[in-house]
């Protein structure tokens, strides 16, 4: 164990992954200068530049070529600078990599990792700042993770790299730096398709991903101090999505307030209150609340925080169905 | 394939073109190239002091990009990238403007009515293809204006770039491409880009003309982008203009560039500085010296202090206004959101 921030966890990970020779890593800049957001440092000089590949700007071409070197036998895991520049490749995902198992019966399939740090809150230029988890979720054959702590994104990456289906790891850039935890050393996996209680409670349950759990943390602290008893479920997965983690909290606290940063229509918060609908109605003493970005364009730098789910609009959420 | 990049004014400032240049001309791209640098420094101070995010100085190019627009008419069309502002304020689009993205405002994207400028391009493929449509568009209605592109060296690895060329050499469109090769993509060198011995040896590919200049030659750019506007405006179709030049900073203001290049690299490039070789040109002519140097900074220099104090005078937007053009009439449920959006911030 050690105390690593969630970008030298990562690195951890990356690290002990490429410890299997069918393991490469490739993206932009990722080699030399050890990525945008140094998740790969050291990992060039280490173990070289034939397995920590720097490649062409050609977003497109890295899926496409890892898709061919994972039918192959590899393990590539890709990294993508932002999930904003992910778009050029959605159709090597959709249609080639998300379906060569089915196309082909299983006689091909297509494991690699595509790593895309994402999300908002860091005054960045546009397109630096997506959230758009519900169009991958929404295709079938891809599994889509999200990291939220510096030990579920080792685990879980290692975990994904090692899952024989590609896996769409969506990292939060915000917390990179900013979250901070005890890590194990070497080898250690969080299982894929596993939500967990992060916080257990017996009021309204609050459930997130990724970098919103730092809010909706901060949100159940405050309710706590009025008396209010927040359950927190981090879903760390959403496809496959950890039905029966959900619904049980939810059949207990009979409320429940789902939040995200990425825009409210079609978001995957509607997948979660589908599911409660189905299993738990009810168990519900409350409508089930939505708390997400607005439909708009993530703001540039001065106006990016009126588009973040605030503490207080969770808090306010979380009342509402107390409140009935 | 070897193309020898065209050059008219050496390092050193000496001319080798055959055609003396027109003193009062040199001497008007001189003055732009100086406000060009002042507006990087300036660019780049503001960032350090936090005015703007993230910045991408374009130190050491400014003689690509003043000498690409010089020839443009205001009716043509200018699709650039997040690099050059320059070639984006010699085209029209204020200063002001350029600021405010960069300080985080979309209303920078909102260049003055008549100015045929698209915002500056972040991601980095995408926007070639648009000077192909736009310049086809201009031609389906019967105009006669041109499209300039301005893309990096990497661009031209994404598949985009591939669609761009391809279409503009099947429907002939009046379309100038000018890669702007700064000889690095972030931390990967142009070697590493392409086996391309040369980026203008792909037009070739396309059934167009492809030339290489000296990015670092003013007179030489505007010349070659003149005569492809011209092929261009006169039905002769595309052409690539491969601009040689060097990024002298890092990607961005975000970026480190002593990780992955020696600094030898880099005193190398200044030495062939765009400004210096036509200061010693006009200098040989008896057409500089220290004073009109110093209006020149200090014209340049109130311009640009008068465009940043108009950006930071702007008051930002409201909860509320930032749902304003995602559509152009605010949709039933959008209109409940900015509601709670402008509740929720008081």
């Amino acid at each position: 164990m050690s105390v690593l921030t969630m970008a030298q966890a990562l690195n951890s990970a990356l690290d002990v992954a490429l410890s299997d020779p069918r393991v490469v890593v490739m993206g932009e800049d990722i080699g030399t200068t050890g990525g945008v957001f140094r998740i790969t440092d050291g990992l060039a000089e280490k173990h070289g530049t034939e397995r920590v590949i720097d490649t062409p700007v050609a977003e497109s071409g890295i899926v496409g070529a890892a898709f061919g070197m994972a039918v192959a036998g590899m393990r590539p895991v890709v990294e993508i600078q932002f999930m904003g520049f992910s778009y050029p490749a959605y159709d090597q995902v959709i249609n080639h990599v998300a379906r060569i198992r089915n196309r082909s019966r299983h006689r091909f399939t297509a494991p690699m990792v595509i790593r895309l740090p994402y999300g908002a809150g860091i005054g960045a230029a546009e397109h630096h700042s997506e959230s758009t988890e519900a169009v991958y979720a929404h295709i079938p054959g891809l599994k889509v993770v999200v990291a939220s702590t510096p030990e579920n994104a080792k685990g879980l990456l290692l975990a994904a790299v090692d899952d024989p289906d590609p896996v769409i790891f969506m990292e939060p850039i915000r917390l990179y730096r900013a979250a901070r935890g005890e890590v194990p050393g070497g080898r250690h996996t969080t299982p894929i398709g596993s939500a967990e209680v992060d916080r257990t409670g017996s009021d309204v349950s609050l459930v997130s991903y990724g970098a919103m759990m730092r809010e909706t943390r901060e949100a159940a602290d405050r309710l706590a101090e009025d008396g209010v008893s927040a359950e927190i479920i981090d879903l760390r997965t959403l496809v496959p999505l950890d039905a029966d983690t959900i619904v049980a909290s939810v059949v207990r606290t009979g409320r429940a307030v789902i939040v995200h940063e990425a825009p409210l229509t079609a978001g995957y918060g509607a997948e979660i209150v589908a599911l409660i609908q189905e299993r738990a109605l009810y168990s519900l003493r409350a409508p089930v609340q939505r708390v997400t970005g607005w439909d708009t364009v993530v703001p540039l730098r001065l106006a990016e925080r009126h588009y973040m789910p605030s503490v207080a609009r969770i808090v306010s959420a979380a009342r509402q169905t107390l409140e009935g | 394939m070897h193309l020898k990049p065209h050059q008219l004014l050496t390092p050193e400032g000496v001319h080798t073109g055959r055609a003396a240049p027109d003193i009062d001309a040199v001497r008007a791209r001189y003055g732009a190239l100086v406000e060009a640098r002042l507006y990087d420094h300036k660019a780049s101070a503001l960032q350090r002091q936090g005015r703007l995010a993230t910045y991408a100085p374009y130190e050491g190019q400014e003689a690509t990009q003043v000498g690409a627009v010089a020839p443009l008419a205001a009716r043509d069309w200018l699709v650039a990238s997040y690099r050059d502002a320059a070639a984006m304020f010699f085209h029209g689009y204020p200063w002001k403007n350029l600021l405010l993205t960069r300080m985080g405002d979309e209303r920078g994207g909102h260049p003055p009515e008549g100015v045929n400028a698209l915002p500056p391009s972040i991601t980095v493929g995408g926007h070639m293809i648009h000077a192909v449509g736009l310049a086809w568009a201009e031609r389906l209605q019967g105009t006669d204006a041109v499209a300039l592109t301005i893309f990096g060296d990497g661009a031209t690895s994404e598949g985009d770039f591939h669609e761009a060329m391809n279409f503009a050499g099947v429907y002939r469109t009046p379309t100038v491409f000018l890669c702007q090769n700064n000889g690095w993509a972030i931390s990967m060198p142009r070697s590493q880009q392409t086996a391309s011995e040369t980026i203008a040896q792909k037009a070739v590919a396309y059934g167009f003309p492809g030339v290489a200049v000296d990015g670092n030659d003013v007179l030489a750019v505007e010349e070659v982008v003149a005569e492809a506007v011209a092929r261009a405006r006169g039905g002769d179709g595309p052409t690539l203009v491969e601009a040689l030049t060097y990024r002298i900073h890092g990607h961005t203001t975000a970026d480190d560039h002593r990780r992955y290049r020696v600094e030898e690299e880099v005193a190398t490039w200044r030495a062939k500085d765009p400004l210096e070789r036509v200061r010693l040109w006009l200098h040989g002519q008896g057409a500089w010296d220290e004073t009109w140097q110093s209006e020149l900074e200090e014209r340049a220099s109130r311009r640009i202090e008068a465009a940043v104090a108009e950006a930071e005078s702007l008051v930002s937007f409201t909860a509320g206004e930032i749902f304003d053009a995602t559509y152009q009439e605010l949709t039933a449920p959008l209109r409940i959101q900015r509601s709670l959006a402008e509740r929720d911030s008081q």
